[in-house]
Order: C-alpha cells, then sequence, then structure tokens
C-alpha cells in the first residue's frame, strides 16, 4: 500500500500560502483582528490595569484632598481626610451591595448564558435561530436601558399564595445587570466553541466518541481554557458598571458618596470622595485584572 | 399613517394597552426629538473621537517626548477609569469652577452647558481607546513594508499616505467598529445629567402617562433596532473594505 505522502511528486514552486494574499502582515494584524474579535464578543474593551495606575490614582487622591483642605480652611488640618475616614464603614456598606449585585449578575448572567450560546450551535435551526435573536437583542441594547426596563416592570414582591417573596431594588438591578452578561457570556462560549478547529471534532468521531462526549470531553476542556480570561474581563467590566444602579437609587457606593456629599454640604470635598470611591474599586478590579493579564499569556497558543 | 397611529388609540381604548407616545401628537414629537438628540450625541461623539484619535496617534509617534507622554497620560485616565465617574467629575467637578455669565434673563448660566458636557466627557473617554485602536492598526504594518516603499523613493508623507494609512486603517477597521458600537450604545449615560435624549424622554412619558411597561417597550426596541441599524452598517462597511484575501 503506498501512502499518499510518500507518492513522489514532480517539483516545482510551493503552492502560496493558504488564506492570505498578504502574508508579510500576518503577525501582528492578526493580533489585532483576534482581540477585535474578543472584544466583540464581550462587549466591553480589554480592562489593562497596571500598578501604576493605582500609584497614579492615590497621588491625584492626595493632591485633590490638599486642595479641598486649602479651600474650605476650617475644622482643623486633615478635615477631609478624617471626614473620609468618619464615612469608610457606610462607603464600604454601599461597596458590600456593588460586589454582591456583580457577584450574583454574573452567576445568573454566567449560567443562563452558557444554555444560550450552546443552543446557538444547537443542530435545530429553531433553537438556533432563536438563541441567535435573543442574544443579538441583548447584545445591542444598552447596559442602563435593560436595568431600567427590569427595575420598572419587575414588582417589588411576588405572592405565591401566603408567601410573599420581597424583591428590593438592588435585586431587580442585578437581574437587570444580568441581562447583557448574559447575552455576552452566550456569544463568548459560542465563539468559542467554534474556535475549537473542526478537525478535533472529526478526530474525536472517528474514535466512535458519541456527539455528548465529543462535546463534554473535547470541546469543553479546550473551550473553557479560551473563555476564562475574556470571562474574567467581562466581570471587572460588570463590576463597574454596577455604579450605574445609582442612577436609579439603588443605596450602592456612588449613592452613598452622593448623599455624603449632601451631609457634608462642603462642595469641595466632591473630587477627593470620588477618587477615593476610585481608589476601592481600583483595588478590587486590579487583582483581576492582572489575572486575566496572566491567564491569557499562560493560555496563549 | 395617521390610521396607524389612530389604531393605537383604538388599541387604547379598547385593551387599555397605552402606547401614548404614539397616537398622543405631543408626546411623539417629544420622542422623535429626543430621539433626534440621542442621534446627535452619537454622532458628535463618533465625529470627536475620530479627530482625537488621529490627532492622538500622530502626538504618539511624534519626535517630542513632552507630547508622547501628555498623549499617554490621557490614555491611561481615561481609558481605566469608569465613564460614570468622568462624566459627573467634567459636570459636576470641573464644572463649578469655570466663570458663569448672565444669560440675558438675569440668570447665570454655566460657561459649558450639559449637552456639551456630555458630548465632551464621552468624546475623551471613547477617544482614548480610538487612539489606541489607531495605533495598534499602524504597528501592524511592518517595517519592512515600510522600508520596500522608501526604497522605491517615497517621501516619508506619500508613505504613510499611499502605504502606512490605507492597510492600517483597514486592519483595525474592526476594533474601530467595536468601538464605535461602544460610542452608540453608550449614549444612554447622558441621561445621568439630565440631557433629553430617548432616555430621559420616556421617563417624562411614562411618569405623566402612566404607562411604564408599554413605554419601557418602546424604547428598549428603539435602542435595539438603533445599534442593530448602525452595528449591520458597519459590519457592511467593514465586508465591503476587507483586504481581499486577508483574514477570514
Amino acid at each position: 500500500m503506498i501512502r499518499s505522502d510518500e507518492i513522489p511528486c514532480v517539483p516545482g514552486p510551493r503552492p502560496p500560502p493558504r488564506g492570505t494574499d498578504l502574508p508579510v502582515l500576518l503577525p501582528a494584524a492578526e493580533i489585532v483582528a483576534r482581540r477585535a474579535a474578543e472584544e466583540r464578543a464581550r462587549g466591553g474593551s480589554t480592562l489593562r490595569l497596571r500598578a501604576r495606575h493605582g500609584v497614579w490614582l492615590f497621588l491625584a487622591f492626595v493632591f485633590f484632598s490638599g486642595v479641598a483642605e486649602a479651600r474650605t480652611g476650617v475644622g482643623g488640618p486633615f478635615w477631609v481626610l478624617s471626614t473620609l475616614w468618619k464615612w469608610s464603614p457606610l462607603l464600604a456598606e454601599g461597596f458590600m451591595l456593588n460586589l454582591i449585585m456583580s457577584f450574583l449578575a454574573m452567576v445568573i448572567g454566567t449560567v443562563t448564558g452558557t444554555l444560550l450560546g450552546v443552543a446557538q450551535i444547537s443542530l435545530m435551526p429553531s433553537v438556533k435561530n432563536t438563541s441567535w435573536f435573543v442574544t443579538q437583542f441583548f447584545r445591542n441594547a444598552p447596559w442602563l436601558v435593560l436595568m431600567f426596563y427590569v427595575m420598572y416592570l419587575v414588582p417589588f414582591q411576588f405572592r405565591i399564595g401566603d408567601i410573599v417573596i420581597p424583591f428590593p431594588d438592588w435585586i431587580k438591578a442585578t437581574l437587570g445587570f444580568s441581562l447583557p452578561v448574559m447575552a455576552n457570556v452566550s456569544e463568548l462560549v459560542r465563539g468559542g466553541i467554534q474556535s475549537i478547529p473542526s478537525g478535533q471534532k472529526e478526530a474525536a468521531e472517528s474514535l466512535a466518541f458519541t456527539r455528548r462526549q465529543v462535546f463534554w470531553m473535547i470541546i469543553i476542556p479546550q473551550c473553557v481554557k479560551r473563555i476564562l480570561p475574556p470571562w474574567m474581563n467581562l466581570y471587572a467590566i460588570l463590576t463597574q458598571a454596577t455604579v450605574l444602579a445609582s442612577i436609579v437609587g439603588v443605596t450602592e457606593m456612588v449613592t452613598t458618596a452622593h448623599e455624603i456629599l449632601g451631609a457634608e454640604y462642603e462642595p469641595s470635598l466632591l473630587l477627593p470622595l470620588y477618587t477615593y470611591v476610585l481608589l476601592w474599586f481600583f483595588a478590587y478590579c486590579y487583582p483581576i485584572a492582572r489575572w486575566t493579564m496572566h491567564l491569557e499569556r499562560k493560555f496563549a497558543v | 399613517m395617521e390610521a396607524f397611529w389612530e389604531w393605537f388609540r383604538w388599541l387604547y381604548d379598547e385593551t387599555g394597552i397605552n402606547f401614548s407616545v404614539l397616537y398622543d401628537p405631543y408626546n411623539r414629537e417629544k420622542f422623535a426629538a429626543a430621539m433626534f438628540v440621542t442621534v446627535q450625541i452619537a454622532v458628535y461623539v463618533l465625529f470627536i473621537t475620530t479627530l482625537i484619535g488621529l490627532f492622538g496617534v500622530w502626538m504618539q509617534r511624534s519626535r517630542f517626548r513632552l507630547l508622547r507622554w501628555f498623549i499617554r497620560g490621557y490614555i491611561e485616565l481615561f481609558r481605566n477609569t469608569p465613564k460614570l465617574v468622568q462624566l459627573y467629575c467634567l459636570y459636576f467637578g470641573v464644572s463649578a469652577f469655570l466663570p458663569r455669565f448672565d444669560d440675558g434673563t438675569g440668570l447665570m448660566a454655566p460657561l459649558i452647558g450639559a449637552f456639551t458636557w456630555v458630548i465632551l466627557a464621552f468624546a475623551l473617554h471613547y477617544g482614548a481607546f480610538t487612539v489606541e485602536v489607531f495605533r495598534s492598526g499602524i504597528e501592524a504594518v511592518p517595517d519592512t513594508t515600510i522600508e520596500a516603499a522608501r526604497a522605491l523613493g517615497m517621501t516619508k508623507l506619500q508613505v504613510y499616505r499611499l502605504v502606512v494609512l490605507p492597510l492600517a486603517f483597514r486592519i483595525c477597521l474592526p476594533a474601530l467598529n467595536n468601538n464605535y458600537v461602544f460610542v452608540v450604545k453608550g449614549t444612554s449615560l447622558a441621561y445621568a445629567v439630565g440631557i433629553n435624549e430617548m432616555l430621559y424622554a420616556a421617563n417624562q412619558i411614562y411618569t405623566l402617562d402612566a404607562n411604564v411597561p408599554e413605554m419601557m417597550t418602546v424604547l428598549l426596541i428603539c435602542y435595539v433596532s438603533l445599534v442593530s441599524i448602525f452595528v449591520a452598517f458597519m459590519n457592511k462597511l467593514e465586508r465591503a473594505l476587507k483586504m481581499p484575501g486577508y483574514g477570514t
């Protein structure tokens, strides 16, 4: 038996590389294209935080505090810092709500989004098209509008018989956030599954794996690696987006900051207070962003 | 058309489903005007953000270190802080330091109005990303291509105009497309400082007519169609300008 690669072939010019007419552009341009595709699926720009950003933020905080100190001139030295310290427990409470909302929204969004994403590669046209439509619909709607929608349309309590299940505003906001997260996770999952070379699937099928086995034992393990970094980035974006809840009056950190400004009645406190809030968010998002970058490098092919 | 609007009045009378924004001419005009404001914000921001991107990338590649530092600081600052905080800082923070003037009615009007602040804040925020996008495109053009063009006797400007920029633009178009879609999607945040855009107008209408579910549905559909049309247009542009044979 002669294997195909043993057939002596006529020497001639090498065939041109497939897929591109401009091989010279490949490496750098391909990275740009891949990043863009990933960004599109995730629906947000990549967060690239460095330690120096934290240092600058801290310097800005010190500077604004100094300016505020000089402008007020009352209440003794370190008035601004002691005021911020005094309100810190309350701000921390607000921040906790931000974290809880982001966490819950991520869990709900990931579970539903994964199902939706898998449905997008279903073999049944109706399932495929419906899930595609749902994904595109929620991907193209602004986060704020979706939050308003859920905020105003979900009742503040459900009554099942005698049991009353309360639905406070922050849970409604969380549901509102989980809708766009769901759509973006769905797109990430679809992209991740489709990015696995079809040869993998064909090889597995030729080894008599069932479709279910191929999915769980071949595709998914490879997919998770690819999806994890953008998924974490989505979480960082979501955490930042939870401040949108302040617009509809959920008492999270920015709302609390507004209330503190009202209580202190001192306009020059505004910039120090906001940079202080930013520092909190930075402290939380920085490790996530670092870890994401680390994973990206680790999983890079 | 009139019959179409009237059908919604009939729907309200028959079923109580109140699409007042469709049959009430006052609300209809109000919402249409708000939709125009949304489009206006998007167009202004898209335009300014592109300018910032072009100038930014030019400054970033200039010989003067100070310019490079300035643009790097700008990118780092506006890329890594939330948009809402930037908007609040500009609108409530910086605005307070600017002088006010008499607007003729005896009221002291701020030098820069809310509408301008919103456009400025959004343009600065997305501009930082646009600079990055253009930079990634220009950097993706291989040095050998530029050297080859130079070797053919082109001047530096010619190389930029005829070789680097056309290639760079087409390389970074998908990323630019993403950025532009984020701009259009992000306009709803103007609500936070009370700009009369779609979300705000919807809010006013359902406050008066007490038809929250109907109005929110109209709003959601309007936003999704606006963004979808823009996405479809940009994707079409992307396909039309695709380098033949490049990519998948």
